[in-house]
């Protein structure tokens, strides 16, 4: 088993958070290998920012992804720089707001942003959101998985909100199948 | 006895590596790609009564870890490429007056500001050759998370044991890197070896066996006098042209003769024709291209990574790739280590360099494309 997942969009939302929970939830709760490297601009918000984590029985060498399964954009411009890298087999989450195009085989535009807007009156939880979505789509990690992750990773004080925020987004991914 | 496996980057590897390593003192300034070392010293040091700080900027700062060290404490400091140039002429005080501290670079790309978020392995030579004059060097360069904690264990005790700072030279990819790790719940500290000569009797640079030999602190009855200027044994200055060839020559020999045990390097397959060489991030990309190449062809490929960048063992180096062909040296920068390499190598072996520079790790296929 080796699973290679992206989640890319702007800097600000989260993404780098969302992958070391994702990557604490597969490494630490599943026993698994895993590998997370991070890409982002200089600036504090507004740039291009990615996360890289690679899953796997074995052991990881190269430590970014070059053909990756998942990958999950927040914002067009990813979509746009990303894609090219996807498996034929990938599949592509994207946030139904921010991206308007994606051309690809297997898409899951889901409704994040405007859900956690809706349910938290920001878009603060969004990467916790994306999170739940995925555990559901892919089945990669648990989300019970994640739930024990997130709780090392975020504020004491925002656990509860976090956790409310997964379920939202498992909850999002279920209405879509 | 191990801990529960936790998920690290090799930047928090690394300070809690100091911290279990007995550093005491941090005084640093913030830069990108390092700051995650100077953030978890400021959480934690306090609370082991130890002192965290941050100067105005990165000459103080060196400066100011070189002073803790010359009283006693065991004090790091991290920085990346611009700090790290700012850090040369202390570096170069530390070597003169031998006092033991860690710098760590984490690589950025370069020259100037260049590249703060993106990885290099530019500082090669400035690890090597940054500050002015003949002198020791000793640098490490660690290619994973748990490697981040061995090697900074390492780099202390290397300091200690040699009085002099010694450099780990991590790059950003290894630096912001996650990985799953359990960590020893305490590591051996080194402790440094207190003079047994009475006050009157003791000379600060006496011992010339430079290996473990015992330091005064200032603060505790001795008198020391700690200068740039070439000194005698009891550290004062000195324009005697046997005095100063008898400093330059104790200098020397802390690598001449620790060489041996300061050499450290990992290789596989090396009765190979071709040899891959790399250190860091880029032999992670080395290793996973030798593997694909042998998939795909049945043949085998060598792998060589340097752990100890400087000292460089040329002698080692040449027994090490006495059967070789062909050396492929992987590095992301224009051609640093490649120069070194080819002086170990027998004359008609074809050396190729393999180098990326444009802030991106280099990939698998760029390395499969040279073999």
């Amino acid at each position: 088993m080796r699973k290679e997942i992206r989640l890319a969009g702007t800097g600000g939302q989260g993404l780098l958070k969302a992958g070391e929970i994702l990557a604490e939830a597969a490494g630490v709760y599943e026993n698994k290998k895993v590998i997370q490297t991070q890409s982002y601009g200089p600036e504090a918000r507004g740039g291009a920012s990615k996360t890289d984590i690679i899953i796997s029985d074995e052991e990881i060498l190269y430590p970014k992804a070059r053909q990756v399964d998942v990958i999950c954009c927040l914002s067009q411009k990813s979509v746009d720089a990303f894609l090219k890298d996807l498996k034929d087999t990938g599949i592509v989450i994207v946030d139904s707001f921010y991206v308007k195009r994606c051309n690809a085989k297997n898409v899951f535009p889901l409704p994040l942003s405007t859900e956690t807007r809706q349910k938290f009156g920001r878009e603060l939880f969004m990467n916790i959101v994306l999170l739940g979505a995925l555990a559901e789509i892919t089945k990669i990690v648990t989300v019970d998985s994640l739930r024990n992750a997130l709780a090392n990773r975020v504020p004491p004080a925002t656990i509860e909100t976090n956790l409310k925020a997964l379920d939202l987004g498992v909850f999002i991914a279920q209405i879509k199948d | 006895m191990n801990q529960r496996s936790e998920l690290l980057s090799g930047n928090e590897a690394t300070a809690l590596a100091a911290i279990k390593g007995g550093v005491r003192f941090f005084g640093g300034y913030p830069i990108t790609p390092s700051t995650e070392i100077a953030e978890i010293m400021a959480l934690e040091l306090p609370k082991l009564g130890g002192v965290f700080i941050q100067m105005e900027d990165e000459i103080a700062s060196i400066c100011a870890i070189i002073g803790a060290s010359a009283a006693g404490m065991k004090s790091m400091t991290a920085t990346s490429g611009p700090g790290f140039s700012l850090m040369q002429e202390g570096i170069g005080y530390a070597i003169m007056t031998e006092v033991p501290t860690v710098i760590v670079n984490v690589q950025r790309g370069g020259p100037a500001t260049g590249l703060p978020t993106k990885v290099a392995q530019g500082d090669v030579m400035a690890a090597r050759w940054g500050t002015h004059g003949d002198h020791p060097a000793v640098v490490l360069s660690p290619w994973s998370v748990l490697e981040s904690f061995t090697l900074t264990v390492k780099a202390i005790e290397i300091s200690e044991r040699l009085r002099m700072p010694i450099i780990l030279l991590s790059d950003e990819i290894v630096g912001h890197m996650r990985e799953v790790v359990s960590l020893p719940d305490s590591v051996s500290v080194y402790e440094r070896k207190k003079p047994t000569k009475s006050p009157d009797e003791y000379l600060h640079y006496a011992d010339d066996t430079n290996y473990d030999s015992p330091i005064a602190s200032f603060g505790e009855g001795y008198r020391i006098h700690i200068s740039g200027l070439t000194h005698r044994k009891d550290g004062f200055p000195t324009n005697d042209p046997k005095t100063i060839a008898w400093k330059m020559d104790r200098l020397r020999n802390k690598i001449d003769q620790n060489r041996d045990w300061l050499h450290y390097s990992e290789q596989f397959d090396l009765d190979a024709e071709t040899i891959i060489i790399s250190y860091g991030s880029s032999a992670r990309t080395s290793l996973e291209a030798k593997y694909e190449y042998e998939k795909k062809s049945g043949k085998k490929i060598g792998f060589l990574r340097l752990i100890t960048l400087w000292p460089f063992h040329y002698k080692k180096l040449t027994e090490l790739l006495k059967n070789a062909k062909r050396v492929v040296v992987v590095e992301m920068n224009q051609g640093q280590m490649i120069r070194e390499i080819s002086r170990a190598v027998p004359r008609g072996i074809d050396v190729t360099g393999v180098n990326r520079v444009d802030g991106e790790l280099i990939t698998p296929e760029e390395v499969l494309a040279a073999l």
